[in-house]
């Protein structure tokens, strides 16, 4: 039953019940479990907006300000994703969150050969500021915040929202924009990496430099979490490994000569909200304690607002099935009320088609709706953290704190994330844990409803999105007459400019404007760093 | 004396990244007694065929997520057929519609496993179907 492991006497009553981080829960739970987790109000809760923030980062919670939805969205051009951004604004949304095809989240311009069929599928192809300039007309920039979908170019892209502000007229103090910028995660779980760990780690110290000085209300990293999860670890290596990515980027900054303090406010997180319903509260509990409570020991941070554990919390593609794919609609409902409940301030939702493909607007509409009808009908917003205080999830809670620190510490005996991704450890880790898991589905052992219980026998068809190939095409000709038509020498000369920076180690960042202004391409700026910095090689993990 | 074991090469093509199910789905074609190349990611198609005929494997396994399994198909397909080893066991798992499973029949795929695809199935299915069997 659910992911976590049940044991059940011959009557189908529950004997034991042990979740995926590894904490038994109990049937019952009283005064007496906190006193034996050694709970205390102050020192483990504390109110909401107050160190360490258990219950939250705001005094109230919801009631002060509603949550930020942010469905992952992009497609085809970059006319057909504008079209999506204002049809989902219209709607209510409050953010934006952009979808990039994989040739631009790989470096690669639309008309490369290695950007074939791949053009415009998962996400919008972007290959210049030309493109930029119509993905966000009309949006208004100093007031709908936009989470950037992207990691080992995620300086360009950060470079580009900049210039396209500038050129529809915003201030760069004035705008907001969070590029996922996590390399350290693509490199463990979702594989869109270009350059060796090194070279990539310095590129969002780059990033998180610049911003702290000229972006000020721009974040720029997301350490995601969300995707570890995705590949296969548990809710507490998820938040371990997490807090281990931000560490190593803190690290990159301070070894600059600041201080962490004047950073790590800046950072956001993406995390997880799939499956069971109470892990899944206790994690994002015991993540924002520990987050303010490591940032003072390690780093010691003072200032209130920079150990705020801010994020999207959101998601929950491994919850979602192919087989009955309508029951995703139930329980996309349920991780929302699960992020609710964890006072997630930004969230998106995985949409019931996404089994298949990309979602369709009525299915974007629906997770957008799921969120509303959760803040506005049933009453999420009426009072912060409304789960404090139960003795289950107040152990529970302590329990999870534990087994993060736990994992942390493995990682810690490694020599630090970096040394544990290149080596390929957490790779294995969460590869063979994602192998277990699904044998446990197949088995029977987890029940999945729909897929090896209550099952139909045959798949009902959805309505899916369609691929165009035309947008390809069109995409690539719109290329080749930006190549004509711009200045090519200004063209040469910013990309000189780019690799020396790359070169000297100086900070690359207002180099890559300069680019972006002048419409170089994604791809040529791309390959700029691939030649400074040469490409990645996984470690092998058989 | 014991039966060769069938050599599957396991390939990520393209630029997707997600590779929770191709190594998933090493582990367990390893369990079932078979021997798994994977080739990691990004790679291109002429790669895998160079790979296949390297490794001299029985059988091609894709996985995409990106949905751009009927391009990726396409070219291996024929890459194939002009490299003389068409004989080979092509199989691909991934993100795939119910409507494409037709159409990849068609181009020459014989196995097509979308998401939640037993492993069972998908070892039974190369043990009767790999070349020389």
């Amino acid at each position: 039953m659910g992911v976590a492991t049940y044991i059940k006497d011959e009557k189908d009553a529950i004997q034991e019940v042990v979740l995926q981080s590894g904490i038994k829960v109990k049937p019952v739970y009283t005064p007496e479990d906190l006193d034996r987790v050694g709970f205390d109000y102050r020192k483990d809760l504390a109110d909401p907006g107050e160190f360490p923030f258990t219950r939250g980062i705001h005094p109230l919670g919801f009631r002060s300000r509603n949550w930020t939805t942010r469905q992952y969205t992009g497609f085809g051009t970059p006319e057909e994703t504008n079209e999506r951004f204002k049809l989902m604004i219209s709607h209510g949304q409050t953010g934006l969150n952009v979808a990039f095809d994989l040739p631009t989240q790989m470096g690669y311009d639309s008309d490369d050969p290695m950007a074939e069929g791949e053009v415009g599928r998962v996400g919008m192809a972007i290959d210049s500021l030309r493109d930029f300039e119509m993905a966000f007309k009309d949006i208004q920039l100093n007031r709908i915040g936009s989470g950037l979908t992207i990691n080992a170019v995620a300086s360009i892209m950060l470079a580009m929202y900049e210039a396209v502000a500038e050129k529809f007229g915003y201030k760069k103090t004035e705008i907001s924009a969070t590029p996922q910028n996590d390399i350290l995660k693509e490199i463990v779980g979702r594989g869109a990496w270009i350059y060796p760990v090194e070279p990539a780690v310095r590129l969002i110290g780059d990033t998180i430099e610049y911003a702290m000085k000229e972006l000020p209300r721009c974040n720029p990293v997301s350490v995601a979490g969300y995707h570890i999860r995705e590949s296969g670890c548990t809710p507490a290596q998820e938040i371990s490994y997490a807090l281990m990515i931000a560490f190593a980027y803190i690290d990159n900054v301070v070894a600059r000569g600041y201080k962490a303090e004047d950073c790590v406010g800046r950072f956001s997180f993406n995390l997880n909200i799939y499956g069971n319903l109470w892990e899944t509260v206790a994690k994002f509990r015991a993540a924002r304690k520990l987050w303010a409570r490591l940032l003072r020991e390690r780093y010691d941070v003072q200032d209130k607002k920079a150990l705020f554990l801010r994020g999207i919390f959101g998601g929950g593609g491994s919850g979602m099935t192919k087989q009955q794919p309508e029951n995703n609609i139930m329980r996309g409902a349920y991780y929302a009320l699960g992020a609710a409940l964890s006072g997630a301030q930004t969230t998106a939702l995985c949409s019931f088609d996404e089994a298949y493909t990309i979602p369709t607007e009525r299915a974007a509409l629906l997770s957008l709706r799921t969120f509303q009808i959760l803040m506005d009908e049933i009453g999420l917003r009426d009072t912060v953290d409304p789960l404090a205080g139960s003795y289950f999830i107040e152990t529970l809670t302590k329990e999870m704190e534990e087994k993060i620190l736990e994992e942390m510490q493995k990682v810690e005996k490694i020599g630090g994330m970096v040394e544990a991704v290149s080596s390929g450890y957490v790779q294995r880790e969460v590869s063979r844990q994602a192998y277990e898991f699904e044998k446990k589905i197949q088995d029977g052992n987890v029940t999945k409803v729909g897929v090896n219980k209550y099952t139909e026998g045959v798949d009902m068809e959805v309505e899916l999105h369609e691929h165009n190939e035309e947008w390809a095409r069109l995409q690539i000709d719109r290329l080749k007459e930006l190549k004509r038509d711009r200045d090519n020498k200004a063209v040469n000369e910013s990309l000189k400019g780019l690799e020396k920076a790359a070169r000297e180690k100086t900070n690359v960042m207002p180099y890559l404007v300069d680019c972006c202004k002048a419409y170089a391409t994604v791809g040529e700026m791309s390959n700029v760093f691939r030649d400074v910095f040469g490409e990645y090689v996984e470690p092998s993990i058989f | 004396m014991a039966e060769k074991k069938i050599r599957v090469l396991l390939a990520k093509p393209g630029l997707d990244g997600h590779d929770r199910g191709a190594k998933v789905v090493a582990h367990a074609m390893r369990e079932a007694g078979m021997e798994v190349i994977y080739t990691g990611l990004h790679q291109t198609v002429p790669s895998i065929v160079n790979q296949a005929i390297q490794e001299d494997v029985d059988v091609i396994g894709l996985s995409v997520m990106s949905g751009a399994h009927i391009p990726i198909c396409r070219k291996l397909m024929g890459l194939l057929k002009d490299g003389d080893i068409g004989d080979k066991l092509v199989l691909v798992g991934g993100v795939i519609p119910n409507r494409d499973i037709t159409v990849l029949k068609e181009m020459g795929v014989r196995g097509i496993f979308p998401g939640g695809a037993l492993f069972d199935d998908i070892t039974k299915f190369i043990e009767e179907n790999a070349a020389g069997r």
